[in-house]
């Protein structure tokens, strides 16, 4: 029988891990909480927009179904109905608990929540905290932890890796293998139920709004043992960042919720500098081919409009790949008070003062819409191991909309935590050799670390990296050909060869950090080849993923997700397809020029 | 000024009790770098300035936009955030050390759990009674909103206690963010319900008393919160309690 007190492991601190914990810790359970960094810096601290929910304050007639068909919608059809329309529904409810627990909203002069609009629906139901939600949101929920913590009911692992998941003779989750990234001694962690929480993707892509964490390199981990991956191929790319030399940094779609414009100037040999530019000579492309969406149009359409005006019209800003986000019209105290986390850091970051002069932007990779299968439960095809927030793929179909991340990640966390317990109340007793399991597994971990740390070798893994980051940002973004995709694989499969002769210069086993990165890269190379060459077997354009040569919606031949599974003889991906449950809202064509 | 090379020393550290020990790097410059960049090119090649293969620099950082607190140290003998410490507005060579009020685990990593800890000590937490559903949160005007966003803004990066020059062994010194965070819980209508008790940690030894006003906290806090009128109003709750607590007993 199931032991009387539920053990919990948790991988990953952020929004979906933090609202996970807190539900299980307070039903009762014993959480172990795993994170590669103190769980408040974890990455949802970077989100600045906002977190939508229909509470309908604007007098606009607002309601959930109408924020679960503007996400459906926004998502191009690919997503599972089901979890959506309940995400939308949880919304207000969430967005008040997060109000108690102290979130310093913005707040309107009747002392209620205000609320901006967002990319992707005509209603303002963005709640926020000045322009850095994510990380109050993040915050708060870290105090509640730190409560639970200060009772005894979770205990952190702050500083260590999760290496990968042990599964029993029956291929039943029974715990993780970890490691310290100060000692790197490798344990085994026994639990009853396992959530993965472990976020986005972004370092396969080299350069990114991501943070250093985001390597996808537990989900690549799981994936290896077994794990399905869906549409790992649906990977957003924002249209407003600033390039930069260590990553690309977010400007925040708010800055177009509280009125900032696209522009470029109409001649490609203008000289003068942005601000000097008469409003004749400027061309705002969004407004003009999106009358009712201007500059809010969802991101993959504002990515590729941008794309477009750029690198097929020649108008890019003094010829370079970067277009104006203007804020310069609006006042400096409505700039300060709703956008002034984000416009710090241009001004610290790029030395230009937004207030006054025209920002430079130009798209980046961001996030992931594919992620680990999960069921309506929030349950991977493997028995007792949840997947919840920007790792799992099951809210946000082919594009997701700003400000419905942080809401995703709350809504997976409150909704595993309690199925985690029921299951974990429920689960069968273990087969007799499961501590063989454990021995295994923890073995196979050391083996792999002790041949790491001795390879001789010459190839430098950030340089692998930076090789990795670049094909995959030129070749699997915002245009996809299958003939580059081939290309991209084949390069992968390269990288993985030279893999084997990585040479760590630091061979150290006291907190190497090259060490852990090393690592991780490998299971982000195996990652890389399920996003490619998911991207090459769709042959279609849907929401983030465009092949000129395939313009058009299939859904036909399409309307499913794409399912890869490792092949361990083969290496590689090979891929199922299931078909979406499109049952409340039938496809239409998705037009935002339109609508 | 277009300089051709970026001249830095950073000093390193094997493990928590070896000594420490210099190297100097020279990379070539390029618009645009930050101290984390600087960090990621060595990692590319890891040759110090007079061509000796080392290993890359240990150093903790996560958002490289100066949210979430990672990558905080001393550059050039102030305490800052690597990430927002860009190369063009400092003065060469460079000199990178570890935070020095803290135990240095491996080159510019230390361990800042004294915060955390402190974070427990001051129930820093609104204590909710529970995540089922209880409507609607109380009104806050815009202008308590706009005060309680700004202390809000605390990433924890330990700048005020670095600099602090009551923060040490010897007082136990809790430091400027801990009582900053005190000062937001009592402002809120639920958290006040803890107030005595945030009150009651502070006071004694290690606890606001030991602040001398120097004003160092403010003035290295990355995200400028009022940390010294936070403390001056946090001080003035203490007094006014120690005062009751006196003709209560």
């Amino acid at each position: 029988m199931a032991t009387t007190t539920p053990k919990i492991i948790i991988v990953g601190g952020g929004l979906a891990g933090l609202s996970a914990t807190i539900k299980v810790a307070e039903a009762g359970g014993e959480v172990a909480l795993f994170s590669l960094v103190p769980v408040k810096r974890s990455h949802s601290v970077c989100a600045q927009g906002g977190i939508n929910s229909a509470k309908n304050l604007k007098g606009e007639g607002d309601s959930t179904w109408a924020h679960f068909d503007d996400t459906v919608y926004g998502g191009d059809f690919l997503a599972n109905q089901g979890p959506v329309k309940r995400m939308c529904e949880m919304g207000p409810g969430i967005i008040e608990l997060l109000d108690r627990m102290g979130v310093p909203f913005s707040r309107t002069p009747e002392g209620l929540l205000d609320f901006r609009r967002f990319g992707g629906t005509l209603f303002h139901r963005t709640a926020f905290a000045g322009a850095t939600t994510g990380q109050q949101l993040l915050y708060a929920l870290d105090e509640q932890v730190r409560r639970y913590e200060s009772e005894g009911k979770v205990k952190k692992y702050e500083y260590w890796e999760f290496l990968s998941s042990v599964l029993d003779s029956q291929g039943v989750c029974r715990g993780i293998c970890a490691m310290d990234l100060r000692s790197m001694e490798v344990v085994t962690f026994p639990a009853d139920a396992v959530l993965i929480a472990t976020g986005g993707v972004g370092a396969i892509f080299g350069k990114s709004t991501n943070s250093v964490v985001c390597t996808g390199s537990a989900q690549g981990a799981l994936y290896q043992q077994g794990a399905a991956y869906g549409n790992g191929e649906m990977i957003q790319v924002h249209p407003t960042c600033i390039p930069g030399e260590d990553k690309l940094r977010l400007m925040s779609e708010s800055a177009r919720g509280e009125g900032g414009r696209v522009w470029v100037p109409k001649n490609p040999a203008e000289t003068r500098a942005g601000k000097d530019v008469p409003e004749g000579d400027r061309w705002y492309f969004l407004e003009d081919k999106y009358p009712k969406y201007g500059n809010l149009v969802p991101r993959d359409i504002a990515t590729r409009e941008i794309h477009a005006v750029v690198h097929d019209l020649g108008l890019g800003i003094g010829g370079s790949p970067m277009v104006y986000l203007d804020l310069s019209h609006i006042d400096r105290a409505t700039l300060d008070r709703k956008l002034g986390g984000i416009l710090d850091i241009y001004e610290k970051f790029v030395g230009d003062d937004p207030h006054e002069v025209p920002m430079k932007i130009f798209p980046g990779m961001h996030y992931t819409m594919g992620g680990l299968w999960v069921d309506e439960d929030q349950m991977t095809n493997i028995p007792g191991l949840y997947a919840i927030g920007e790792c799992d793929y099951s809210i946000h179909g082919a594009n997701r909309l700003g400000a419905n991340s942080l809401l995703s990640c709350i809504y997976a966390g409150f909704v595993a935590g309690p199925n985690a317990m029921k299951y974990a109340k429920n689960l069968a007793a273990p087969p007799e050799n499961l501590a063989a399991s454990f021995a295994n597994e923890k073995n196979r971990q050391m083996q792999y670390n002790d041949l790491l740390v001795k390879n001789q070798g010459t190839e430098n893994p950030f340089k692998l990296w930076r090789e990795l980051g670049e094909i995959m940002s030129r070749n699997v973004t915002v245009r996809r050909f299958n003939d580059k995709l081939q290309e991209t694989d084949a390069k992968l499969v390269e990288l993985l060869e030279r893999y084997r002769k990585v040479n760590l210069s630091d061979r150290s086993m006291w907190t190497n950090q090259s060490f852990l990165f090393t690592r991780q890269l490998y299971n982000m190379l195996q990652l890389a080849r399920v996003i490619t060459q998911g991207a090459f077997l769709r042959n279609e354009s849907r929401g983030s993923h465009y092949k000129p040569d395939f313009p058009e919606r299939d859904d036909a031949n399409f309307l499913k997700t794409t399912k890869a599974f490792f092949a361990p003889d083969a290496d590689e991906p090979r891929f199922e397809w299931e078909p979406v449950d499109v049952s409340l809202i039938q496809p239409r064509p998705r037009r935002y020029d339109t609508k | 000024m277009a300089n051709k090379s970026v001249l830095f020393k950073i000093k390193r550290q094997a493990t928590p009790t070896s000594e420490p020990f210099w190297e100097e790097f020279e990379l070539t410059w390029r618009p645009g770098l930050n101290v984390i960049s600087l960090f990621m090119d060595i990692a590319l090649n890891p040759v110090t300035r007079n061509g000796t293969p080392t290993t890359p620099i240990n150093y903790d950082s996560n958002c490289l936009e100066e949210v979430c607190g990672s990558c905080a140290m001393l550059i050039n003998g102030r305490a800052r955030m690597a990430c927002s410490a860009l190369v063009d507005n400092l003065e060469q060579p460079l000199t990178i050390e570890p935070f020095s009020k803290f135990p240095v685990v491996r080159d510019l990593v230390v361990d800042r759990s004294v915060l955390f800890e402190n974070l427990k000590a001051i129930k820093a937490w609104v204590p909710v009674d529970g995540t089922y559903s209880l409507g609607d949160g109380p009104r806050i005007t815009p202008q308590v909103q706009e005060q309680s966003y700004q202390l809000s803004q605390c990433m924890s990066c330990c700048c005020c206690m670095e600099a602090c020059p009551q923060f040490n062994e010897s007082t136990g010194f809790v430091g400027a963010a801990t009582i900053a965070q005190a000062r937001l819980f009592n402002m809120h209508p639920t958290g006040k319900v803890l107030k005595d008790e945030r009150l009651d940690a502070l006071m004694g030894d290690g606890g606001i008393q030991e602040c001398g006003y120097a004003q160092n906290c403010v003035e290295v806090c990355p995200k400028e919160i009022p940390l010294t009128k936070s403390i001056s109003s946090v001080a003035g709750d203490v007094m006014k309690k120690a005062v009751l607590d006196f003709f209560r007993t």
